[in-house]
């Protein structure tokens, strides 16, 4: 059971979450090719390392919110708001 | 072994006595004592049996390192498998007896496969069994092997769970961590220590000197003074999880008499802490040597710890075997206690000279750079050959033999790093030690006292007791609940399996109940003689929660029965409860599925509802229908880029029929979006899908069109929806006070209203899944009881019917109204069910929409939506699947039945499903196969009743 | 190879048991080979043996990072069942089914395959229709499938919760399901590949490829580089890692999947059941261990490691199954990395470099599938060509949209 900062209500547990999967991914225009659409839809970094990953606190504030944490020890090292600017991070 | 009480000392109430059976014979012992101490006292032996050898086992520990006495405590229901000897505190009434041995554990009759010992040595089941076949042998090997029983009735106990936020979490309440309590206590912080014993003070050596004692009772005091102090007892801490939250569980109620047992019987806590020092000790290991595991052979610290604690000598002739200075506590401990011991074996050529002098003091005899090469006798130890160790630590030959009816061992002392490698904890092995100590912990965690390796020991490395150059025995115990021997260890190695890993998985070492707490050390370091190998390039295999078998009932807590997952009730639950409505769950919602009258059977009971909704008027509760407010100058805008058709051009007051996609192309949720005004739009999604498609707003609102100014808010449970279906719906709805022009030509279909009905604010939608005349009264939830009530009695006169979802389903099916997730599934696109005009159409892009356009989406043959007339008359059942006529299985489908109902207003069958092109194959026969069976029928159109809408529109 | 069984047994008794062999040789790498299988699991090992077995290459090299049968071949439940919606998944599935029934004859390693029946109950009407669809599907693509009433599943399976919060209104069985020793499986195919000729090398890291020309020529291990023809590449949840050496972005997510056992107790569970209402599923193991199993933690994960919210469902699972196990003890937890894909079904292919082919995909199911992955795998590294049974499994579907998607074969909707 993570614990997760919250940007907007501070730390809570995991089971107040959800995980969106990857961020920062670019949406194609309708116009894209299958090759980039598909790349959209099912490639991901899926790194062994720091992940930036997207959260939505559903049973708390409602707010999506995004994490830079550790896939391999589940550290999170940062929490920031989904229009912010990428803090910086460990590599 | 002959145990027996000492007269005086130990930590018991003997004014007290505690009577109990052990194998249905009755026996007598005090609080204080545990089972172990008890039945030692008594003089019992032999407690158990080996799970594959069934070997006679006695005693080997005094805690939760005990692998051998293994027992079925209690009966019925309330019986519970497995429990350790040493781990049940005695009660007055406490029954158990062994597991894994018949009729007894002193007389079993599986013994027979100790005869047969060698030609089953370890991981032999994958080497043989196999002619004519494996299922001839399994039940055989099933029935012989598990251990205990499952209790075969409900457990009637309750399960609490808690949740605690500490500055400190302290694992352990020996003196390390009981000083590290108060250090951290004193400088204000919240502290919670927690202990898996009854007592605090700990005992790694078995016996604490009188310091101190006396030293942990000060400190105990102190920590019970503090306010910001927890201190817990009989609570385990079990798992390290991530972000340093464990989960401790708490004994409630399994020390006490059962006829005291009040409240829940565990607690599962789950402690979220700043940071976690453990300080949870060492186990000590066994020596390997020939008959190790004859009753009456003890680790030195549970001799030490039964003599201490409860006053009970585990032998009247007792040898020590060591290879460490620690060890000697015990025998000098029970020699001062008068009972005699023989001797000290100690396999160090050198010894403390204090030690040296005390054993002399106590009259033992003292033997350095010996060892035990073998214990003697065949269901009890009668006595020691030792042998002289060379510099290599090689036996040397046999030496005197020594009679004695217990022997203690100490092969050195493992520190308990379980939870600090849960936690993800390196380990590093420790020369000094001969043993595993904590390294780098990523997690805010630290180990003190001998759970860090802080244990002052001086210790010569002893693994298994063999001549130089011969083979590991295999008659020497490593793993003693497994029956895995130093023979079993070489037979791995000369097999390839040596990672420890496959060391394990092969021979089942450390595999057992106690999850190898005495074994995993000498069976690596065993395997790492072979290998040429330290101990620390063997490494070891990881821990894993929980470090103490685990209560399955404690973790699931409250979650039983209907606190499993709590149903959603309507707002007129009572009214349709009155009604005599039969409940099913359809998506976490309660709801009447009929309204069976009596005699009616459900089939008679849907078809009279969905009759009476055709030739008068029906009343269904809609509550659960999906209500989310979408409102914002932006909000046309977001809608035109969810829905697959545009919504923008919608005018106010009107709604309109929507479908949304996931990106992946798929059908995601439909319903009714009504435009309340310019920037506020009422969003209808099917039952029991609002939160998921609220959820779907919020993430492409904040992540990825952040710049439009759109708020979405689920409304759903503020909101009764009543649906008043039928002919004579608007002249029911009519005889209500309200200030809404319900007339045809000022309500049309499709339109929203707002106003008041009976004096309450409401929204009224000409909406129909029924096909007939039909309003969606919406009311403030408060008000559902009241609207429902009202309802039944305008419309009594017309014989207003309530009716269920499942005449709901007849009506709508009739219709050839698709209902999402029965209709479509996980594939379904909007072209596959006459949707595909958007797709390629639509001014903006939407969401999924760029799914649909690949090559797989045009495919002509995809499955599409249609009707399906049965031929013969009978019901199509869903699920049966759809071939070309004449064929059976095994087959190639064509597609499915996805609804199926018995129409009383068509008087006929009437099916909905998903065909390969089935749009173009109207009118073509197939055959529906089920099971076995075929059924003909012809691809028709999905609605089968009033096509032309003349009901719904009037 | 010395051929198992009795009689050596009993000679393994009278000798001291030295007369047995290792099961795998443990050779030094050689500076090529003609093919390298990268991952010593179950798929990897099985790649290798088929390779030999059936198309006589025996010039090739297991690489593996740590010890064999130690990724998720080791940590699975052991389910092995072909109960599958699309004919696709059906014919793979059911032949993988079919290579395990005569996997002990074939391998002369007892993998104990248990034929002891899978079950799948239905709570709710929907869910029932979902049963009969599937049944339907099954036994049109030629798959053993029985669907049972409430009285069927609790005559076949008394030991049900009489009082459930979930009524248990039927059941689809598959008789021919059931459940295997996995580290057997494992082990098996490492002995026979290492009888053919296979090197298994294991502990020795991959860390980059040497790619010439588009087309893959060598891997660089901790051991130093090895040249090879084609390499397969078998490592489920670790797929992306080794995908990124050759600069390959895929398809594929790495999420922890946790299983549990129970203390071992005498028999009272004689099938698998799985309920999809509490997401639970669990069998008996020969050893009398309850053996369970729950969906995946949903965040990306290498850690393997289980986590407590999922102990605890798991637990309240079972015991809405069945609540006379309430009493029992988990003995221990521990998690998998799963290779998971948005269909739920393998990508057997070859990738965009050229000789190097994938096999993944597998997400929470892979052991079932270990036969016929390593059959298909073998086939299309000897042949050039993909299997017929795994054509549809490539990479060129998520481009084309053709997914077999199997959860919504099940009826999972949205």
């Amino acid at each position: 059971m993570l614990n997760i900062d919250c940007p907007y209500c501070g730390p809570r547990a995991e089971s107040e979450y959800r995980c969106g999967g990857e961020s920062l991914i670019q949406r194609p225009a309708l116009d894209c090719s299958d090759a980039e659409w598909a790349d959209y839809l099912y490639t991901r970094n899926n790194p062994k390392g720091v992940h930036i990953e997207r959260w939505h606190h559903v049973h708390g504030c409602g707010m999506w919110f995004n994490a830079a944490r550790s896939t391999v020890t589940h550290q999170i090292f940062a929490t920031w708001g989904m229009t912010d600017p990428v803090p910086e991070l460990p590599e | 072994m002959s145990g027996y009480r000492l007269a005086e000392g130990g930590r018991i109430d003997r004014s007290r006595t505690v009577r109990f059976r052990w194998g249905g014979q009755p026996y007598e012992g005090h609080p204080g004592d545990t089972l172990a101490s008890a039945l030692l006292a008594n003089g019992v032996s032999i407690v158990g049996r080996s799970f594959k050898y069934h070997r006679p086992r006695g005693l080997l520990g005094a805690g939760l390192e005990e692998p051998n006495a293994l027992l079925q405590l209690g009966d019925g229901a309330t019986t519970v498998p497995n429990r350790k000897a040493t781990e049940v505190e005695l009660f007055d009434g406490l029954s158990a007896s062994a597991v894994n041995a018949w009729p007894s554990p002193e007389l079993d009759l599986m013994a027979v496969n100790g005869l047969v010992k060698r030609f089953i040595p370890a991981a032999f089941y994958y080497k043989t069994f196999t002619w004519p076949h494996w299922r001839w042998f399994e039940p055989a090997i099933r029935k012989a092997a598990g251990l205990g029983r499952a209790p075969e009735a409900a457990d009637p106990d309750r399960y609490d769970q808690r949740h605690a936020h500490e500055d400190l979490l302290v694992v352990g309440g020996g003196l390390a961590g009981l000083a590290a309590a108060l250090e951290a206590a004193r400088a204000g912080r919240q502290v919670l220590l927690v202990e898996g014993d009854a007592l605090l003070g700990g005992a790694i050596f078995g016996r604490q000197s009188a310091d101190d004692r006396a030293e942990a009772e000060r400190l105990a005091a102190a920590l019970s003074a503090l306010p910001n102090v927890t201190l817990k007892t009989r609570t385990l801490a079990v798992g390290y999880h991530d972000h340093n939250l464990l989960s401790l569980v708490e004994r409630l109620t399994d020390h006490l008499p059962e006829d005291r047992r009040r409240g829940p019987r565990q607690r599962l806590w789950k402690v979220r802490a700043g940071e976690v020092v453990l300080a949870t000790g060492a186990i000590e290991r066994p020596l390997v040597f020939d008959g190790n595991d004859l009753p009456g052979v003890m680790l030195a610290s549970a001799a030490g710890l039964y003599l201490e604690r409860h006053a009970v000598a585990p032998g009247r002739r007792v040898v020590l075997a060591c290879n460490n200075d620690r060890a000697w506590g015990a025998a000098l401990a029970l020699a001062e206690a008068g009972v005699r011991v023989e001797a000290i074996l100690e396999a160090r050529a050198e010894v403390e000279p204090a030690l040296l002098a005390a054993a002399r003091g106590a009259g033992i005899v003292v033997e350095t750079g010996t060892t035990v090469l073998q214990a003697l006798g065949r269901r009890g130890v009668t006595g020691v050959r030792t042998t002289r160790l060379d510099a290599q630590g090689h036996a040397t030959g046999e030496g005197r033999r020594l009679p004695c009816d217990c022997l203690l061992m100490s092969g050195g002392f493992s520190p308990v790093v379980h939870l600090h490698s849960q936690a993800g904890g390196s380990l590093g092995w420790d020369e000094g030690l001969q043993a595993f100590v904590p390294g780098a912990q990523p997690q805010a965690c630290r180990s003190v006292g001998a759970a860090a390796g802080d244990l002052d020991l001086s210790i010569r490395p002893l693994w298994h007791v063999a001549r130089a150059g011969a083979d590991p025995s295999p008659s020497a115990w490593v793993d003693f609940q497994n029956d895995v021997t130093a023979g079993d260890v070489a037979l791995a190695h000369r097999e390839a399996f040596r990672s420890v890993e496959h060391l394990k998985r092969y021979t089942t070492l450390g595999m057992a109940s106690d999850q190898g707490k005495t074994s995993n050390v000498n069976g690596l370091a065993i395997m790492g003689t072979l290998l040429g190998k330290a101990p620390a390039d063997v490494g070891t295999t990881r821990f894993r929660p929980p470090y103490d078998p685990s209560t399955m009932g404690a973790y699931a807590g409250l979650r039983r029965g209907d606190l499993l997952r709590p149903a959603a009730g309507l707002p007129a639950h009572a009214a349709h409860e009155a009604l005599g409505a039969v409940f099913e769950e359809y998506g976490h919602w309660l709801r009447p599925a009929f309204y069976p009258r009596a005699g009616e059977g459900e089939a008679r009971a849907v078809a009279r509802e969905a009759a009476a909704v055709r030739a008068s008027a029906g009343l269904f509760d809609a509550s659960p229908l999906g209500k989310i407010a979408v409102k914002g100058p932006d909000a046309a805008t977001f809608l035109d880029r969810i829905y697959v058709g545009t919504i923008s051009t919608l005018k106010p007051g009107r709604c309109r029929y929507g479908l949304m996609l996931n990106e992946h192309g798929i059908l995601f949720d439909d319903g009714v979006v009504a435009r309340i005004a310019e920037d506020h739009f009422l969003v209808g999604t099917t039952s029991g899908h609002a939160a998921a498609v609220q959820a779907a707003f919020q993430e492409w609102l904040q992540c990825e069109w952040t710049g439009l100014a759109v708020a979405s808010e689920n409304v759903t449970q503020g909101w009764a929806v009543m649906n008043v279906a039928g002919p004579h719906a608007r002249t029911i709805l009519q005889s209500l006070e309200t200030d809404i022009d319900l007339s045809a030509d000022a309500f049309p279909h499709l339109a929203h209203r707002e106003g008041t009905l009976e004096g309450v604010h409401c929204r009224i939608q000409r909406v129909s899944f029924t096909g007939e005349l039909s309003f969606e009264v919406a009311v403030p939830t408060r008000y559902g009881l009241a609207l429902h009530a009202r309802l039944m009695e305008a419309g009594a006169p017309f014989g207003i019917t309530p009716f269920g979802v499942e005449a709901l389903m007849i009506l709508r099916t009739e219709k050839g109204f698709l209902h999402l997730g029965s209709d479509t599934d996980g594939m379904t696109l909007p072209q596959d069910i006459g949707f595909g005009g958007p797709v390629t159409t639509k001014k903006v892009d939407f969401v999924g929409r760029r799914s649909c356009l690949r090559p797989d989406g045009q495919r002509a043959d995809r499955r599409q939506f249609v009707g399906l007339e049965s031929l013969d008359g009978r019901l199509l059942p869903v699920g049966a699947h759809v071939l070309r006529p004449g064929e059976a299985a095994p087959g190639r489908s064509q597609g499915w039945v996805t609804s199926s109902v018995n129409s009383p207003n068509l008087g006929r069958p009437h099916a909905l499903a998903m065909i390969e092109a089935g749009q173009s194959r109207l009118g073509e026969e197939i055959c529906v196969w089920d099971l076995g069976t075929s059924h003909r029928a012809r691809i028709v159109d999905p609605c089968a009743f009033d096509p032309e809408g003349v009901r719904m529109h009037g | 190879m010395t051929r198992y069984g009795a009689l050596s047994l009993l000679r393994g008794g009278l000798s001291g048991q030295t007369n047995w062999q290792p099961a795998w040789r443990e050779p030094a790498p050689k500076s090529g080979y003609d093919v390298v299988i990268i991952g010593g699991g179950g798929h990897g090992l099985a790649t290798a043996h088929y390779l030999a077995a059936n198309h006589g290459i025996t010039n090739v090299a297991v690489i593996e990072r740590g010890w064999i049968g130690g990724g998720n071949t080791g940590r699975n439940t052991t389910i092995i069942r072909s109960n599958y919606f699309f004919p696709q998944s059906a014919a793979f599935y059911d032949f993988s089914v079919r290579l395990y029934e005569g996997l002990t004859r074939a391998l002369d390693y007892n993998i104990m395959f248990s034929q002891r029946g899978m079950w799948m109950l239905a709570h709710d009407r929907h869910g029932l229709e979902m049963l009969r669809r599937s049944a339907n599907a099954m036994r049109l693509n030629g798959v053993d499938a029985e669907l049972h009433d409430e009285a069927g599943v609790r005559a076949a399976i008394p030991q049900l919760n009489p009082n459930p919060r979930f009524p248990v209104l039927g059941g689809l069985c598959q008789p021919r399901g059931g459940s295997a020793r996995h580290d057997a499986v494992a082990w098996g195919y490492a002995r026979a590949a290492s009888a053919a000729g296979v090197h298994i090398l294991q502990n020795t890291e991959v860390t980059g490829f040497r790619i010439a020309g588009g087309r893959v020529t060598g891997v660089q291990t901790s051991r130093g580089e090895i040249g090879c023809g084609k390499v397969g590449v078998a490592v489920a949840g670790h797929s992306s890692v080794v995908g990124k050496l050759a600069g390959l972005s895929l398809p594929v997510q790495s999420y922890a999947l946790q299983a549990f056992v129970s203390e071992p107790v005498k028999p009272c569970l004689d099938t698998v059941v799985l309920s999809p209402a509490t997401g639970t599923y669990l069998s008996q193991s020969d050893k009398g261990e309850l053996v369970m199993g729950a969906g995946l933690d949903l965040f990306l994960s290498y850690a393997q490691r289980g986590s407590l919210p999922w102990m605890e469902q798991t637990a309240a699972g079972v015991i809405e199954l069945f609540p006379q196990f309430s009493r029992l003890r988990f003995l221990r937890q521990w998690a998998g990395i799963c290779d998971v894909v948005h269909d739920s079904s393998p990508i057997i292919d070859e990738s965009e470099v050229a000789g190097l082919h994938f096999n993944c995909g597998w997400g929470t199911g892979g052991f079932k599938a270990i036969p016929a992955g390593g059959w298909c795998l073998a086939h299309h590294l000897a042949t050039g060509e993909a299997h017929a049974l795994a054509k549809d499994f490539g990479f060129a579907r998520f481009r084309t949209g053709a997914l077999i998607d199997e959860a919504a074969g099940a009826g999972i909707a949205h």
